[in-house]
């Protein structure tokens, strides 16, 4: 025992010295934070201004004031700008090249009698997504207000009537002691998805680790010297759990450096920006066309938010953290005896490629299913490929929100430590052959003998 | 005397061949013991089942008299024929981890390496990264972690391939210092000369089985074939009368009145009574005794060996 723990130590501190997993640790989180922050960051960047020349035969967007000058009524944005010079829309494609606008919007007469359809916007350069949505919302909502005024309906009727259409159901989940719980399908599926691609992420990476180290004993032959002092299997089980704690090193270190960073960018570089209006810049990329309401959604936002963090403390989360940490773990540590198999087995990267294919088909395959399995939890399908152990880990993290009966969450979980401690049987049985056999191609019957040679 | 390792009847099979065959040895304590035999004989099976690295198919193995378990490993040291240590660590970092592995304290451990570096002159390396040294420091730094937790049974498999031959000379000496310190060496080799003179007892390994083995004196008294080589000053014609019914001429070569023979002693004859039949006769420079080198008697050995694999052939 003590000498297993020689062995994890050993693993663990050459690993976290090297210089790639410090620089992994410290982009990792770079990375990720970027990725968080660069869109909205980025929405927030001033897009340059557009001018665009309004060509409006209805009349509908214009009027002359007293002073009989020509003015628009288009709203206009801090990128937006319009302007409505009284000209045909001839005149103002001619030498359109050489003025200083970017675009010529041109409405056609008839646009309340299905003319809306014809409404062009004519450009030298593509322009960008948020300014089109907003043009198209902007017109929209004026001939709608002007379709209620034409029929003598008053906006604010209008406005009270879709208050009071909209609303999204409060979906309640009845235990059989007849407690209800809440429940939001959105945000179960966030969890499990994010805990799934975890999981997915860890054992390919630290996996593959666990290959290359047990090749590099290997081809460097200290694996001889070493078992002259203790047994494959000890040196095996050291390497995985040694690599495993690196692991669950990076992956904290990536949760805290994340979390400060996050916080931190937010304090520094977005602080002359107050969170309501970069909430309002993504409303408008996602939302453009719904600008009616803009007011009334941005609200309804607030309260959105408020109730997705009562939702999320209505999530056992310590029993989802719980689950989350087992799957991790002994999902790693099942498929990483197999990965130390296939390093044991073969003399070079090249060779592993035959053998790593058994182990990636069923880790890729329950990622798939995970995607069905979040359209439909409890279907038979998302039943036996979470109770199965090779795809359990991943599968059976998707389902987990959602609400698992005890016994089927109890026989997974069971199973899955029945086929770690298999597997690990096999793959170390492989392991003490192949550890020593050199010059050899292996082909699979050859591991199939493996298995039933004696120590 | 007592035997710090017995083997009884080790079969060790593999899928498409049988690396032992029933092999027996027994390893005299504070000895040198020679396991000799060409690539592929087996002797690095039998290695591997007495480090525990595998277990035999049938047979039993004994280290001090009790049966060989886990708890004898700390008193073994083994130094692969393929040498290799973790490239990108350290070299004091890496010596201390595999002499913890092998039971040592680390403070016991840092104690002696600092000895043993001192002694090899390469404490300079201690924080250096085992790729950056050669291929011989290397080796040097292999062979202190195999003795460092002074083993009773020190096990080197081809331990002079891969030294220059300063080094080699090294290596040798600190073997005998072992030896009188009351280790016990068994040396693998298929190099035959290269141990000879060191080995108190040998056995010799051909196809998975052992051929011959015993105290090295032993052998060579058993498989000496009585030839003598007298260089003289004379005449040939005054030689060869004089040997008499004692000895056979086999060779000889003559230049200008210098001869040299080679002559084989027949039937109960004893060197003494040849040589003092030949004092009468002629003028002698040298007189000795041709020895057969382990090479000569493995050769022999294995002819004898496939004289009667054919035969038993024939009567098929």
């Amino acid at each position: 025992m003590n000498k297993i723990f020689l062995i994890i130590k050993r693993e663990y501190l050459s690993r976290v010295k090297k210089k790639s997993f410090i620089i992994m640790t410290i982009l990792g989180p770079i990375l990720m934070a970027g990725i968080g922050i660069v869109p909205i960051y980025l929405s927030m960047q001033k897009t340059q201004m557009q001018k665009i020349e309004v060509v409006d035969e209805s009349f509908l967007f214009t009027y002359v004031d007293k002073s009989g000058d020509t003015k628009g009524l288009i709203p206009e944005k801090d990128n937006v700008h319009f302007d409505y010079p009284q000209i045909s829309l001839d005149q103002a494609r001619q030498g359109f090249f050489d003025t200083e606008y970017d675009a010529i919007l041109w409405i056609p007469q008839n646009v309340l009698n299905g003319g809306q359809k014809g409404i062009r916007l004519i450009y030298k350069q593509q322009m960008s997504n948020s300014a089109q949505s907003y043009i198209e919302s902007a017109l929209s909502k004026m001939i709608f207000n002007v379709m209620l005024a034409k029929n003598k309906v008053d906006p604010n009727f209008i406005k009270d009537a879709k208050d009071k259409a909209s609303f999204t159901m409060i979906t309640t989940q009845v235990d059989k002691d007849g407690n209800d719980k809440k429940t939001n399908t959105g945000l179960y599926t966030a969890i499990g998805l994010v805990c799934a691609f975890l999981i997915y992420f860890f054992i390919f990476l630290y996996g593959v680790q666990v290959m290359r180290g047990v090749m590099e004993e290997k081809t460097s032959r200290i694996v001889e010297v070493i078992l002259s002092s203790v047994k494959p299997f000890q040196l095996m089980m050291g390497k995985i759990v040694g690599i495993a704690l690196v692991g669950l090193t990076q992956f904290l270190l990536w949760v805290i450096l994340t979390g400060t960073l996050y916080s931190i960018a937010t304090v520094t570089i977005l602080k002359d920006v107050d969170m309501k209006q970069i909430q309002q810049k993504e409303q408008t990329i996602k939302i453009g066309a719904d600008l009616n309401f803009s007011e009334m959604k941005h609200n309804a936002d607030t309260g959105e938010i408020a109730k997705l963090w009562n939702d999320f403390k209505s999530v056992d989360i310590v029993a989802i953290l719980l689950c989350f940490l087992f799957y991790f773990l002994v999902g790693y540590l099942m498929y990483s005896a197999f990965f130390a198999a296939v390093g044991a087995a073969v003399d070079s990267e090249a060779d592993t490629q035959q053998f790593m294919m058994p182990i990636t088909i069923p880790l890729i395959l329950s990622f798939v299913v995970a995607q069905s399995v979040i359209q439909d939890p409890q279907s038979s399908m998302a039943f036996w490929f979470s109770i199965i152990p090779f795809t359990s880990p991943i599968v059976m993290m998707v389902r987990l929100p959602f609400g698992v009966p005890a016994w089927e969450l109890a026989l997974s979980m069971s199973l899955l430590v029945i086929g770690f401690l298999f597997t690990t049987w096999i793959a170390g049985r492989i392991y003490r052959t192949g550890i020593l056999m050199y010059g050899k191609k292996v082909t699979w019957k050859e591991l199939g003998k493996w298995l039933f040679f004696k120590g | 005397m007592n035997n710090i390792l017995s083997a009884k009847n080790i079969v060790k099979r593999y899928a498409s061949h049988t690396a032992l065959d029933d092999v027996s040895l027994d390893i005299p304590s504070q000895s040198i013991f020679g396991l000799l035999g060409p690539n592929g004989a087996g002797k690095t099976s039998l290695i591997r089942i007495i480090n525990q690295i595998t277990g035999p198919d049938s047979g039993e193995l004994f280290f001090e008299d009790e049966k060989l378990s886990q708890k004898h490993i700390e008193q073994i040291g083994y130094l692969p024929e393929e040498r290799g240590l973790y490239k990108k660590m350290e070299v004091g970092e890496q010596a201390l981890y595999l002499a913890q592995l092998k039971g040592m304290s680390k403070v016991d451990a840092k104690k002696k390496l600092k000895f043993w570096f001192e002694k090899f002159e390469i404490d300079a390396w201690w924080n250096k990264k085992v790729e950056e040294l050669s291929k011989g420091m290397q080796q040097k730094v292999q062979f202190i972690v195999t003795v460092l937790h002074e083993p009773k049974l020190l096990i080197l498999d081809e331990p002079f391939s891969g030294f220059d031959p300063i080094n080699a000379n090294i290596i040798k000496s600190e073997i005998l210092n072992l030896k009188k310190q009351g280790s016990t060496i068994l040396f693998s080799t298929h190099n035959m000369g290269s141990v000879e003179e060191l080995c108190d007892n040998i056995a010799l390994i051909h196809r998975s089985k052992k051929i011959v083995d015993g105290a090295v004196k032993e052998i060579r008294k058993a498989y000496k074939s009585n030839i003598y080589e007298i260089e003289f000053t004379g005449t040939m014609m005054s030689f060869t009368n004089s040997l008499w019914t004692f000895g056979k001429l086999l060779e000889h070569t003559v230049d200008g009145d210098y001869c040299k023979a080679q002559v084989q002693l027949v039937g109960n004859s004893k060197s003494n009574q040849l040589l003092e039949s030949v004092l009468a006769a002629v003028d002698i420079q040298s007189y000795r005794e041709i020895v057969p080198s382990m090479n000569d008697i493995f050769i022999a050995k294995v002819n004898e060996e496939n004289v009667v694999g054919t035969q038993s052939n024939f009567t098929e």
